[in-house]
């Protein structure tokens, strides 16, 4: 369903010299996969899904959704083309409540699920529709928020980066539950970027970035013993 | 009333047809119609332009409409009402001002509003401002409401300004009694070449009195807007004011707050805030589907409601 060839980001520096943050990466995932990437801090794994997303623009190389090239598609063209992007750092807003964003992402389907949204993400819609998405709600709820609108979407692709940065233990045993869900039901394809090994761990298959290139890649069982041994690790030292 | 009142009579006041409970409409400078209760009543004044509007002590869960509406492009109008309210009420009044300026010259009104809020009254407030019309006369409005509210009183004030004003200079001033407390919302969106002066001022002079003075605004193209406001603690007391205001084009924004304590168990804190919309904020919201001009739009409105 998507694929990535030979796709490059390169940012200019403030000394006016160029650095390379993805370097020629070829990559496919198929339908109602479960994927993870993961790597080492900067290793350009967040960078990789904003590509996919539309938010940063590739280099060089070419991006294609069911065969179609989406690489000069703006982010709006590719989200309704069925690519879902869950942030890192979910942004807030002064004066949109919880039901106005989950109303966006959910179009029609709202009034069916807007109780079940929440509640897969662990949260009471009576308590929470009507919130304003801004300071007063802490980073966990917010977090657990983004992913809810990302399940009201329910979009073919749906792009995780880091869902487990910034939330609390509590969240984080939830979070694991929703994703197993969103495993077991395979109705779409789903890539996440994440460290965890509980996350990696339900995984279909791993992806290792380094240095902006695909280091190893296949199924969890292959590459995630390896992964574990830490220090002896060929694919991946975060020291 | 034509089909043009009507449209202003929705936008200002909300309203589809004449109010239930007291109204008093104001149609191109002169009485459209009016009804009084047993508790409220409705006066012509007879030395100026204006009404006087008194409500019985102890009256509850009525409400007062005095929508002005303006649609002869030229007309200049000025009004002086005065609000008696008894002790122990608890009243709603929507005042409002709708001009459509069909032609090419200045349309204009001016309202001062003065209110007497009794002991342990509650009034909730609620003052809308729209301009529409496809004419290149300005519509300007320049409204002042002052308010003096006895112990234990309580008003609410929402001001709202969205649409069509190409000039306003607004001013509020209030003085509060012992536990009195006043509460102002406003939310101001100018585009065009608008202007938008908004001046707050709130004496808290009797003991155990409060306010919070909340405005949020958007100004886009070349629009400018400038909002002051002055809380003096003159007794123990608590005030709090902020402004919050969305920049965008080329328009400019000033935010002047003002606190001053005179008495040492006066309480007061001021916060504003200016700056554009977050890069990420239209993001988030492409990512759901939304063009970015959809996305800017949602944003405004969500700050506005």
């Amino acid at each position: 369903m998507l694929e990535l060839q030979n796709i490059s980001f390169s940012v200019t520096e403030e000394n006016g010299g160029t650095k390379d943050i993805i370097k020629d990466l070829s990559l496919k995932i198929d339908d109602k996969k479960f994927v993870v990437i993961t790597g080492p801090n900067g290793s350009g794994k967040s960078t990789l899904a904003k590509l996919i997303a539309g938010i940063e623009q590739v280099t060089a190389g070419k991006i294609f959704y069911n065969g179609e090239d989406i690489t000069d598609k703006s982010i709006t063209e590719r989200a309704k083309l069925g690519i879902s992007f869950a942030f890192q750092q979910p942004v807030r807003f002064k004066g949109i409540k919880v039901k106005d964003l989950l109303k966006l992402a959910a179009g029609e389907n709202f009034k069916k699920g807007a109780c079940d949204y929440l509640g897969e993400v662990g949260l009471c819609a009576r308590d929470y529709l009507n919130r304003d998405i801004d300071g007063s709600l802490s980073g966990g709820e917010l977090k657990r928020i983004e992913i809810a609108t990302i399940i009201a979407r329910n979009m073919p692709l749906s792009i995780f980066d880091e869902p487990e940065a910034g939330i609390d233990l509590w969240s984080f045993k939830n979070l694991i539950k929703v994703f197993e869900k969103l495993h077991r039901e395979q109705e779409n394809s789903i890539m996440i970027i994440s460290h965890q090994e509980r996350i990696l761990n339900i995984a279909d298959e791993i992806i290792v970035i380094a240095a902006g290139k695909i280091k190893a890649t296949g199924k969890k069982e292959d590459i995630l013993p390896e992964l574990l041994e830490g220090t002896s690790c060929r694919f991946y030292n975060e020291d | 009333m034509d089909e043009i009142q009507k449209t202003l009579l929705e936008q200002v006041a909300g309203l589809h047809e004449v109010p239930a409970g007291a109204y008093n409409i104001r149609a191109n400078g002169g009485l459209d119609s009016r009804n009084t209760t047993a508790n409220i009543d409705i006066v012509t004044k007879e030395d100026q332009p204006g009404i006087d509007i008194i409500i019985k002590p102890g009256t509850k869960k009525e409400s007062v409409h005095i929508p002005v509406l303006l649609s002869q492009s030229g007309l200049q109008d000025m009004v002086y009402n005065d609000f008696y309210i008894g002790d122990d009420c608890d009243v709603v009044i929507v005042a409002g001002c709708g001009i459509h300026n069909g032609g090419n010259k200045l349309t204009k009104h001016d309202g001062i509003h003065t209110f007497h809020i009794g002991k342990n009254a509650h009034i909730k407030y609620v003052e809308k401002h729209y301009g529409s019309g496809e004419g290149t006369g300005e519509n300007v409005m320049n409204p002042q409401t002052i308010v003096y509210i006895e112990d234990g009183g309580f008003m609410e004030m929402e001001t709202v300004q969205i649409r069509g004003i190409d000039s306003t200079e607004r001013v509020t001033k209030a003085k509060l009694g012992a536990n009195a407390r006043i509460v102002i919302t406003e939310k101001i969106m100018t585009h065009g070449r608008q202007y938008a002066k908004t001046e707050f001022e709130v004496d808290m002079d009797g003991e155990g009195s409060s306010t919070n003075v909340i405005s949020r605004s958007v100004a886009k193209d070349d629009s400018s807007q400038l909002f002051v406001s002055k809380i003096n603690g003159n007794n123990k007391c608590a005030g709090h004011t902020e402004c919050d205001a969305i920049i965008m084009d080329r328009a400019h924004i000033s935010a002047v707050p003002e606190i001053t304590a005179n008495d040492l168990e006066a309480e007061l804190i001021h916060e504003a805030a200016i700056g554009k919309i977050a890069g990420e904020q239209i993001v988030k919201l492409m990512t759901l589907g939304l063009t970015e001009d959809e996305a800017e739009e949602q944003i405004v409105n969500g700050f506005l409601k």
